[in-house]
Formats: C-alpha cells, sequence, structure tokens
C-alpha cells in the first residue's frame, strides 16, 4: 500500500513535492519502470544438462548409448542421472540438454501411453507414433517462442522394424542409420558411421556395443561436460534392455608425454 | 409405488415429506434392469465379469463393453445405462491423470472411488439434472493390495470382499459369500466369476448374453486387462458344465 496521497495514480512531480517532504526512506520511487519487466519470460537456456546421446542400427534393432551426467552449467552437479528413458514396450528416447525439460516430456509421454492404453482398442504406440508427436510439441513449443530445450534421440524396434530418428528444440527431425547429438554430432558421428554404415544387417550386439564404447571412451577424452560412466539400451524384437550405469577404461599415461602438463625435461 | 403423481418425484432436489429423493431412488431401478456385474477380491488380484445382455443379433461381437480400463492398474465394470457407464469411466480416467500429474504416483483406488463418489453425488443436488443409472464396480491392485470398491447412484460408496450389481445380484452375492476369497488364487476367480454369471442368467435365459472377464493381478503385471482367450473359453464351458448339475 501507497500510503503517501500525493503519489496515488501519478506519478512524482515537484508541483505536489516541491520541497520533499517525505522522509527519505520513505520516499515513494517513482522512477520509470522497465518496460518489460512485467512482461513474459521464456527459457532463455538450458540449466542442468545432459550432453551427447549416440544410437545406431544393428542387426537385432537398435542400441542407444549416453553417459550419466547432469551438468549445472561447466559442474558436474549429478553424476549418476539416466538420460535413456523408455516409452512405452517398444520405444526408448535418449535426452541431451535441459534435464527438467526431460523429465517433463517423460511425465507427458507416459501420461499419453496411459491414455492409449486406458482405450483397450487393440492398437498401442510405436516409436513411429511417439516420434512424431514428440515432433510436433517440440514444434510447437518453438513457435510459441518457449522451446523444450533438448535434444531427443528416438530409437525403437516394432512389428519386426527398427526405426531411428531425431528431433530437436527447433522441431528439427531426421533420421539415418546412425545418430549422434550434441558434442557427439560432431566426435561420434563420423567414427560409427564408419563403423555402421552398410552393415546395418550384419552388425551383432557384440560389435555394436564395442563400437558405443568406443565412442564414449573418445567423448568422454573430449567433451568436458561428460563423465566415464554409462549405460547402454537395446530394442529388439525381445522388448526394452536398459543396463545400469557401467564405467568406461580410460588411460591417461600419454598425458605425462604433454609439453606443459607432464614432467618438464627440456 | 404410492408416491408416483405426489408431484415429490420429478426432481432431485426435493425431498418427499417422508425425506427421500425418489429420482434416486429411480435411478436405482435403472440398475436393476440391467444386466448382472460382479467384481472378487482375492488374495493376489481382482476378478471382474460382467454378463452383457445382447439386444440385437447384427451387432457386432465384443461391442459395447462393459467393463473398462481406467488406469493401468484399474479396471471399471458398470452395470445400468451404458452411456452412463461411459461418462463415469471418462470422468474416473480425468481423476486418474489428474493424481498422477500432481504426485507422480498410481491413483489408488480409495482416492479415486472417493472422488467419484463426490462427482456421482453432485447429480443428485440439481433440478436441472438427473442422477446416474448405474451402479459402478471399481477394482484395482495398488499400493496396498488389491482393492475393490461399488459407486451407488446416491453417490454412496464402499469397499467390499466381493461385489454384485445388477439384475441378479442377490444370488451372486449369495454365490459370492459362499466362496473363500482370501485363499482363491486370480485364476480360480476367473472361474467362479464365469460360473456365477452363468449362474445367474438362467433366470432370463431368452435373452442371449457375452461373458465379459478381466483380472489385474501378479499373472498381469499389476495391469488390468481382458482374460486371455483361451482361458476365458475353458472358464465359459466349465461354467456351463457347473450348470448341469446345480441343484
Amino acid at each position: 500500500m501507497d500510503h503517501f496521497p500525493t503519489n496515488w495514480g501519478r506519478p512524482r512531480n515537484d508541483a505536489y513535492d516541491a520541497y520533499g517532504t517525505f522522509p527519505l526512506p520513505h520516499r515513494p520511487n517513482n522512477n520509470t519502470k522497465d518496460a518489460f519487466a512485467s512482461a513474459v519470460q521464456r527459457t532463455q537456456q538450458p540449466i542442468v544438462t545432459g550432453t551427447s546421446v549416440l544410437a545406431l542400427k544393428y542387426k537385432d534393432g537398435i542400441m542407444m548409448a549416453a553417459d550419466t551426467l547432469a551438468s549445472y552449467g561447466s559442474l558436474a552437479r549429478f553424476k549418476d542421472i539416466q538420460r535413456l528413458h523408455p516409452i512405452g514396450n517398444y520405444t526408448v528416447i535418449g535426452a541431451g540438454g535441459d534435464m527438467s525439460d526431460f523429465q517433463y516430456i517423460q511425465k507427458f509421454l507416459q501420461e499419453l501411453i496411459i491414455d492409449e492404453f486406458t482405450s483397450q482398442d487393440g492398437h498401442d504406440l510405436g516409436p513411429a507414433q511417439i516420434h512424431e508427436y514428440l515432433s510436433q510439441v517440440m514444434y510447437s513449443r518453438r513457435s510459441k517462442l518457449n522451446p523444450l530445450w533438448n535434444s531427443l534421440l528416438v530409437g525403437g524396434f516394432k512389428d519386426g522394424k527398427s526405426f531411428l530418428a531425431y528431433v530437436d528444440l527447433l522441431g528439427t527431425t531426421y533420421s539415418a542409420s546412425t545418430l549422434a547429438t550434441g558434442y557427439g554430432a560432431y566426435i561420434a558421428q563420423p567414427l560409427l558411421r564408419k563403423e555402421v554404415e552398410g552393415k546395418e544387417d550384419t552388425l551383432t550386439e557384440e560389435e555394436a556395443a564395442r563400437i558405443m564404447e568406443t565412442c564414449i571412451r573418445v567423448l568422454y577424452y573430449r567433451d568436458a561436460r561428460s563423465i566415464d560412466k554409462y549405460q547402454l539400451a537395446t530394442i529388439t524384437a525381445d522388448g526394452i534392455k536398459i543396463t545400469d550405469s557401467r564405467p568406461i577404461s580410460t588411460s591417461w599415461s600419454f598425458a605425462e608425454g604433454i609439453r606443459g602438463y607432464g614432467a618438464q625435461t627440456q | 409405488m404410492t408416491s408416483i403423481g405426489t408431484g415429490y418425484d420429478l426432481s432431485a432436489s426435493t425431498y418427499s415429506p417422508d425425506g427421500r429423493i425418489f429420482q434416486v431412488e429411480y435411478a436405482t431401478k435403472a440398475v436393476e434392469n440391467s444386466g448382472t456385474a460382479i467384481g472378487l477380491k482375492v488374495k493376489d488380484g481382482i476378478v471382474l465379469a460382467v454378463e452383457k445382455l445382447i439386444h440385437s443379433k447384427l451387432l457386432v461381437p465384443e461391442a459395447n463393453r462393459r467393463i473398462q480400463t481406467i488406469d493401468r492398474h484399474i479396471g471399471l465394470a458398470t452395470a445400468g445405462l451404458l452411456a452412463d457407464g461411459r461418462h463415469i469411466a471418462n470422468r474416473a480416467r480425468d481423476e486418474a491423470v489428474n493424481y498422477r500429474d500432481a504426485y507422480d504416483a498410481p491413483t489408488p483406488l480409495k482416492i479415486l472411488a472417493d472422488r467419484l463418489g463426490l462427482y456421482v453425488q453432485a447429480y443428485t443436488l440439481y433440478s436441472s439434472v438427473r442422477p446416474f443409472g448405474i451402479s459402478t464396480i471399481l477394482g484395482a491392485v495398488d499400493k496396498d493390495g488389491p482393492s475393490l470398491y461399488v459407486v451407488e447412484p446416491s453417490g454412496v460408496f464402499f469397499g467390499y470382499n466381493g461385489a454384485a450389481v445388477g439384475k441378479g445380484r442377490q444370488l451372486a452375492k449369495t454365490e459370492l459369500e459362499k466362496l473363500n476369497l482370501q485363499e482363491l488364487t486370480i485364476r480360480e476367480a476367473v472361474y467362479e466369476a464365469a460360473r456365477i454369471i452363468y449362474l445367474v442368467h438362467e433366470d432370463a435365459k431368452e435373452k442371449e448374453f457375452e461373458l465379459e472377464l478381466s483380472w489385474i493381478g501378479q499373472e498381469t503385471k499389476g495391469v488390468h486387462l481382458q482374460v486371455p482367450k483361451d482361458l476365458q473359453r475353458d472358464a465359459e464351458a466349465k461354467a456351463k458344465a457347473a450348470l448341469e448339475t446345480f441343484e
């Protein structure tokens, strides 16, 4: 409540209070206000973030991998966060970007799955449907200038067909036999393409897992927002399997030879 | 029915001089005209069964289901007006979604029954609406294990071990009382449910009916599902055989 009658309904004006009769601490603030202060504020940046997600097609279906770190800026804030999430019986989504937006996505997709289940019409959503739905949500949110700050991979296997596609905060979608988000799109994608393209129908699960581990290791060496623990997901005719988080082996002995890091020999 | 024509039965918002609300009682009559629905709460789950009377041979088999799914772990069977049953199921789904949104957990059936009870009761208060012409059996396996509730047209709801609503409820209740529900498995309960529905149908033999069966338990991983076709066929065969030897 503004107790200064001279202030009611009008800005400070010398004609009404020429001599500053109000005690200083109580003097009303009649400065011009920021015109945007009360305007709608949108998400400007992600806060708690995950980094790359990798995925490839192999003989039996789709394999996905992501490390378990959720960073707060450059701080490794949460070290055991699952970034691969099953949706329904045939689909896994993996997310980089804002983890709270990812949790929101998990929530509304869960609601969608239950809604479909309760209709009991003999149909359920496969990876293609989930990816299409997700892309519509992502695009509509960016069109409201309020994006869900993620880049997502959707992998799945239903009715004998595997599915792998990408969608991001802009609503952009694409599909390929190997996909990687974030830093992985630069570092891991070339490695994945070299190992996988042309071999999608022959690659075994063991080979695929080995490729994934190599890529995760390279990313851990190069990506400062990564961690040396990751999870693998496989989606095949047998359903969805997501492993517990597992460590990768690393070797830092070469660091000794780096000038300015190891022992100085010259 | 001496009350008819006295004017106190035209609106759910008016009591009769002796303190009754006739519209609610008429709604109960609408339930009594419907095929029987039963629910069994047994040691490891819930079984729901409905005697769905077929009013036309031209209907597609399994059309107009009276057992509906509310959430992954909740089933609902109604006796009374089919359309009212659909409406109450939609409302129940909304409530289940609302609970999940707020608490990120599956809705306990106690809460859902409470909310549906409040909703149904609101339709006994106004002259502009009619009370629901259905009794609703709710079954679920939630964090506290199996539970079974019935919501009446008046809005009251009670928890049960075995429930029966609709035309054959008296006979069905007597049969349910003979069972040792706490000892049964859901698989055994499916056979008992099928037998009871076939038994109570004896009184309306001239009408054709379809048996609807659903269950929730460990065998379904806590999910409300239709009983598999082969098990249902077997249960129906046994039910028919049991009719021969009854009495």
